[in-house]
């Protein structure tokens, strides 16, 4: 039996969806009204869930108050209240879909030192939720 | 025949606190925060039991849902709910009754009553202290 540790984190943010190397009338055919011209936002959701062995000192897999810094420091004060396109530098070159944006917040959390990133899960709204794992090994 | 997953949901209620006696009280401040308080707090629990397992041709069903709430009645409810988890569940005597404890626990508890009965395996514990924080105990059938 394995024991994950789930942990949700909220940040909201905007963006667009906008290739710039395509048509005006490709964007607007591939990405709708995500591709206007000012952007939208949404209350993203954070799942960050992690693994290890379960300290019997503390009952732990990983103390809470270091693994909220972690996420705070590594994304949430990057993140939260910016424009996504603009504001994160993974973005400027990369479309901030949902599916990209998981990739970018995994891996700024692998690194976290006190236990394993098992994966993450996104919520761009209580409709579409993205989860991702990293690259297969 | 393919799998199916099958998962029942019950609430129970209880308080804890963090406190390891091997610890100096600052230390046991420092490293479980307000959750050391000495008289405890509470939390509703949200408790999410998967069982897999192929469905009876005769009944179309992995189990009777109506047994795993027996067995979740008998095992988790009487025991947890309502209850100071340090004090009150001999099984959590001792222990540090994290989200990770207890969901280890409530799968110990589970596994024999689920399995021993021929029929569906226990594939997954989740639990839940709050919406933002749960723990998985995932079998390693899968």
């Amino acid at each position: 039996m394995r024991v994950v540790l789930h942990r949700r984190y909220r940040f909201s943010a905007s963006h667009r969806l906008h290739r710039a190397g395509w048509t005006e009338e490709e964007n607007r055919r591939v990405y709708g009204k995500c591709a206007n011209p000012h952007g939208h936002g949404h209350n993203y959701v954070l799942d960050v869930a992690v693994s290890g062995p379960v300290d019997p000192a503390t009952g732990m897999i990983t103390n809470l108050a270091e693994l909220d810094g972690f996420v705070e420091r590594e994304i949430l004060a990057e993140f939260d209240h910016v424009y996504l396109n603009e504001q994160v530098p993974a973005f400027r070159e990369t479309v901030p879909t949902t599916e990209n944006i998981c990739r970018e917040v995994f891996s700024r959390l692998r690194g976290y030192p006190h236990a394993r990133l098992e994966y993450i899960g996104i919520e761009e709204t209580g409709a579409n939720s993205f989860e991702y794992a990293g690259e297969a090994a | 025949m393919p799998m199916i997953y099958i998962t029942r949901k019950v609430e129970f209620s209880a308080s804890h606190l963090y406190h390891n006696p091997e610890f100096s009280a600052e230390e046991n401040r420092r490293v479980f925060g307000k959750c050391n308080n000495p008289h405890g707090h509470g939390h509703n629990y949200v408790l999410e039991v998967t069982v897999a397992g192929e469905p009876d041709p005769r009944t179309g069903m992995v189990l009777d849902l109506k047994e795993l709430k027996e067995i979740l009645q008998r095992e988790i409810l009487d025991r947890m709910d309502h209850r100071f988890l340090n004090y009150e569940v001999p099984e959590l005597a001792g222990k540090i009754p994290t989200t990770e404890t207890i969901a280890t626990t409530i799968w110990t508890l589970l596994e024999p009553r689920i399995n021993d009965r021929g029929q569906g395996r226990l594939h997954r514990v989740r639990l839940y202290e709050t919406p933002d924080l749960y723990v998985d105990c995932v079998g390693n059938g899968r």
